[in-house]
């Protein structure tokens, strides 16, 4: 069986101008049915990129080359109509932002519906309402018969995560990208989120993919990671491995620049810019 | 609902009544005493005294505003005995100078400004809105530069050089359109709306120049916003990302404009009609001005500052429906 | 030519698209600007305009008419005044040409007429910056009562159609001291547009972690304002101001073209446009001449405050 998503040798590049730049530098992973994989690195690091260009969202004033295979179709030689069809049906992202990727001029029910009736024909509106309410009941969005109506601005931030994730999940995706998705949430909520997201991948089997700057989030959920710096991936490992036994020394320097509530107190360990495996970019 | 439209109702009072009052107050301590030019030549100082009585223009400060105000409600009487002066309401002054009520006046030319702003405002819509569209579709093509390059021209240059040059160009040097001449709308059709040409190009070219600078860079703004992006990550089409996430948020600002800009526009616009010999408000004002006939003066203050009051509270509205943030409120 | 301020807000976006930077290193936003053409022919222009004010009782003596001189070997009688010569009598004596009807060097009056618009636009913008600063400072620190009463104050303001009230004050009050009114008049309507952005950008800072910081440890209201807030609103008010500024040369222009701005014989470009009414039919230089030096002008500042804001722009995605 081959695995749901294939990265070989992925090179993002962006025409600047001083010159053409590589966000993303011969970047390969795989992803099995219902696996979970965590990307970490800090900004600018790529990671963002990775997802986009998995998903063919990338700006125009980017090129891409090497190969991208959900279930075995390269998606970066489909046109444009074809990834399309895929994108939002087969493969869905939610984003790091709840209140800005919402649009505030629709309520949450008729976003949850558009995804929807995007990629099934013949749906009535009676039928994609359903499906909204029960994709919102499935996140645990109390009241969802009655809160499909209302806008995102009526939402707090935890709750409009659970209306992005209930979103992505209204067509059933093989995979789930989710670009930071704790990041602009409380610390409380974040846990929450990330069990969401637990019960998801259990009960649906959707395969996810997980990217943070965050190591404790990604520790969490992540069964394989994937360590990136100047798009370049440094280390990977399964997250057991790679947690308990790094072996490049950015990854030991990630993992020590964690502040642990069991170490004594003394100077926050800055993550040392001399340490690089591709020549010097800022 | 119900009570934001109330409030805003109540404001808008409010806000017209200090514009009255500031107006008013104003114009009773600068303008020149009525009575000295109702007088005439052979005058003396009792016979001043006496169309100043006569015309009650020695009652205190408040009691003359209350007169015009209450004359803005049911109208009012200048004067006494057989030499009376009616004022219909709503009463908006009496300008000695021409014999003719205020409003009168207003009702002769608002046709004529009117005709001028609907012109026009059909005109920039088109040229502006579709060109700063398309502008913001084609990025950094030839179109976009040359468009934006236009408009960029058409927000800098003002509007009455615009109206000399285009004068000089299609009536002097090219011969395309005759000298303005005024004439009524049924003696000669056609002439009354060649009139009407250079001067909606003139005030369309300008205000399109404004619409398509905004329009592009809403759109451009709206197309990076992260519910776009979500938008397109569901994998819609892009019309569809187009027409319900993009254009909607990215439009909304420039109908609220819209709405201000064209009731501005109704209450006259002084300079081109001035410069194109219209006889419109905006021209009356401006004669009103250089003859000093104060009456005329608040009146076409007072209705302007009316037609723009009212136009922001009709664009607050058009926003509340519109945006259902400001319609609901945070958190039901 | 109406004070669109609507516009300008709504151009530079209120407070979303301007957002709130920590102030941009003062050489960086300068490189930025230097390396963009528009930019750099727009400041360029505008210097010309500024030397051409400063300078211009010396490069009068140069060119050797004065703006209120008349020559009468200049014009013709027997044509009503017209200048003698193609291009509105453009000769080495007159560099510009004549004005038709008085024989006034028309170089001179255009060079005398920079002193009156960068006069006039300076000022305005000075008062209207002052004006709006404290203004929008004061109702979004303090909130409540100050800011319920500025606010109405602004709300009243913009409600008022300030042309035609312009226009009917200034022709209501006597000649003299015309310039200083103008300043007045277009300064009092013209700061409720950049308060009422300052006073959102400052609601915004006022709850930031760097404000309470402040606070905490001691400072008072006023050293917060000044030292916290007013820099991060740096680079807002630079832009703002730099695309007020067309909106007042356009006004003081068209006011004196109206008849309500200076009073003649101190040379305005509006002014030399508006009689140049009559004679454009016949003469085309006399509004030529000074349509183009006014249209580059608020074409110059135009550029320049979108590149600003381009600059700025770009230094806060960063």
């Amino acid at each position: 069986m081959s695995a749901l998503l294939e990265v070989e040798d992925l090179t993002v590049t962006f025409s600047t101008k001083n010159g053409p730049l590589d966000v993303v530098d011969g970047l390969s992973f795989t992803l099995e049915q219902g696996a979970s994989l965590g990307i970490v690195g800090e900004s600018g690091s790529g990671k963002s990129m990775t997802s986009l260009a998995v998903m063919g969202l990338l700006p125009p004033t980017a090129s891409l080359r090497g190969r991208v295979a959900l279930d075995g179709t390269d998606l970066t030689a489909l046109p444009e109509s074809k990834v399309r069809r895929l994108r939002g049906d087969r493969m869905a992202m939610i984003f790091q932002d709840p209140l800005s990727s919402l649009n505030p001029y629709y309520t949450v029910g008729m976003q949850i519906e558009e995804a929807y009736r995007a990629h099934r024909t013949g749906v009535t509106r009676r039928q994609a309402r359903k499906v909204a309410i029960e994709a919102m009941e499935r996140v645990h969005i109390a009241d969802a018969a009655r809160r499909v109506d209302h806008y995102p601005h009526q939402f707090s931030g935890g709750m409009r995560q659970r209306v992005m994730i209930a979103m992505a999940l209204s067509t059933e995706p093989d995979l789930l990208i989710a670009d930071e998705p704790t990041t602009a949430l409380d610390v409380t909520v974040q846990a929450q989120i990330l069990d969401l997201l637990q019960e998801v991948r259990r009960e649906t089997g959707t395969a996810l993919i997980l990217i943070s700057h965050d190591l404790a989030v990604v520790s969490e959920i992540a069964e394989d990671v994937v360590v990136m710096r100047h798009g370049v991936s440094v280390e990977q490992a399964p997250a057991e491995r790679l947690f308990s036994d790094p072996r490049h020394p950015y990854t030991r320097a990630l993992l020590d620049a964690v502040p642990r509530i069991d170490d004594e107190i003394g100077e926050l360990r800055l993550v040392d810019r001399s340490i690089d495996a591709v020549g010097g970019k800022p | 609902m119900v009570r934001f439209l109330a409030t805003r109702l109540a404001g808008m009072v409010g806000v017209l009544f200090l514009v009255v009052l500031f107006t008013y107050a104003i114009f009773f301590a600068l303008s020149p005493d009525p009575a000295v030019q109702i007088c005439g030549k052979n005058c003396t100082p009792e016979l001043i005294d006496q169309i100043r009585t006569n015309l009650g223009l020695d009652r205190p400060f408040y009691e003359q505003f209350l007169g015009f105000l209450s004359g803005l409600f049911v109208g009012s009487t200048y004067g006494t005995g057989a030499n009376a002066i009616d004022c219909a309401a709503p009463c908006l002054g009496y300008s000695f100078q021409t014999g003719q009520p205020v409003l009168e006046m207003f009702e002769q030319r608002f046709g004529v400004s009117a005709t001028l702003a609907v012109g026009a405002a059909v005109l920039w819509l088109l040229m502006g809105v579709t060109g700063g569209l398309v502008a913001a579709i084609k990025r950094g093509t030839w179109f976009d530069r040359a468009a934006t390059g236009a408009a960029l021209g058409g927000v800098s240059i003002p509007n009455y050089v615009l109206a000399l040059v285009l004068q000089y160009v299609l009536v002097v040097k090219l011969g395309w359109l005759p000298f303005p001449q005024a004439v009524p709308f049924g003696d000669d059709p056609g002439q009354w709306f060649l009139n009407f040409v250079m001067p909606w190009l003139v005030l369309a070219f300008t205000y399109a120049s404004m619409y398509q600078r905004l329009t592009r860079a809403n759109v451009v703004d709206t197309l990076d916003e992260n519910f776009v992006r979500t938008a397109r990550a569901k994998g819609l089409a892009p019309g569809l990302v187009w027409r319900r996430h993009a254009l909607r948020p990215a439009l909304t600002p420039v109908v609220t404009l819209f709405g201000m800009d064209f009731a501005g526009l109704l209450g006259g616009a002084i300079i081109i009609e001035t410069v194109f010999g219209l006889n419109g408000v905006g021209k009356m004002a401006a004669d009103s001005i250089t003859k000093n006939d104060q009456p005329v003066i608040m009146g076409v203050t007072l209705v302007a500052a009316f037609l723009v009051i009212v136009g922001n509270v009709i664009v607050d509205i058009v926003y509340t429906t519109i945006d259902p943030r400001v319609r609901i409120g945070a958190r039901a | 030519m109406t004070i669109s301020m609507t516009t300008l807000e709504a151009e530079t976006g209120g407070a979303p698209s301007i957002g709130v930077a920590p102030p941009a290193r003062r050489q960086g936003v300068w490189h930025h600007l230097l390396r963009n053409r528009g930019a750099v022919l727009a400041l360029s222009y505008i210097a010309l305009v500024a030397l051409m004010a400063v300078a211009a009782p010396l490069i009068v003596k140069v060119s050797g008419w004065g703006p209120y001189e008349f020559d009468q070997s200049a014009i013709d009688p027997n044509l009503g005044g017209l200048p003698i010569g193609p291009l509105g009598g453009i000769s080495a004596e007159h560099w510009f040409g004549v004005e038709p009807g008085s024989g006034r060097d028309l170089f001179a009056r255009i060079v005398y007429g920079a002193r009156t618009s960068m006069l006039i636009a300076l000022a305005a913008t000075a008062l209207t910056t002052l004006l709006g600063v404290v203004f929008g400072l004061l109702a979004g620190y303090h909130g409540g009562k100050v800011d319920q009463v500025v606010s109405r104050v602004m709300d009243f303001l913009m409600a008022f159609p300030a042309l035609i009230f312009m226009i009917a004050i200034l022709s209501a009050l006597p000649a003299s001291n015309r310039a200083p009114l103008l300043v007045l008049v277009i300064s009092v309507f013209g700061w409720p547009y950049l308060a009422r952005v300052v006073r959102g950008q400052t609601m915004t800072l006022a709850q930031r972690e760097f404000v309470e910081a402040a606070r905490a440890s001691g400072a008072s209201g006023w050293r917060i304002v000044l030292l916290e807030i007013l820099p991060n609103l740096r680079s807002t008010i630079i832009v703002m101001t730099t695309l007020a500024v067309p909106g007042y040369i356009g006004t003081e222009a068209g006011l004196s073209f109206l008849g309500v701005g200076v009073v003649p014989p101190t040379p305005s470009w509006g002014q030399m446009i508006a009689q140049s009414m009559s004679w454009y039919a016949v003469d085309p230089m006399y509004f030529l001449i000074p349509g183009t030096f006014l249209f580059l002008l608020v074409l110059s500042f135009t550029v320049l405050g979108d590149r600003l804001k381009d600059v700025v722009d770009a230094g806060e995605r960063r």
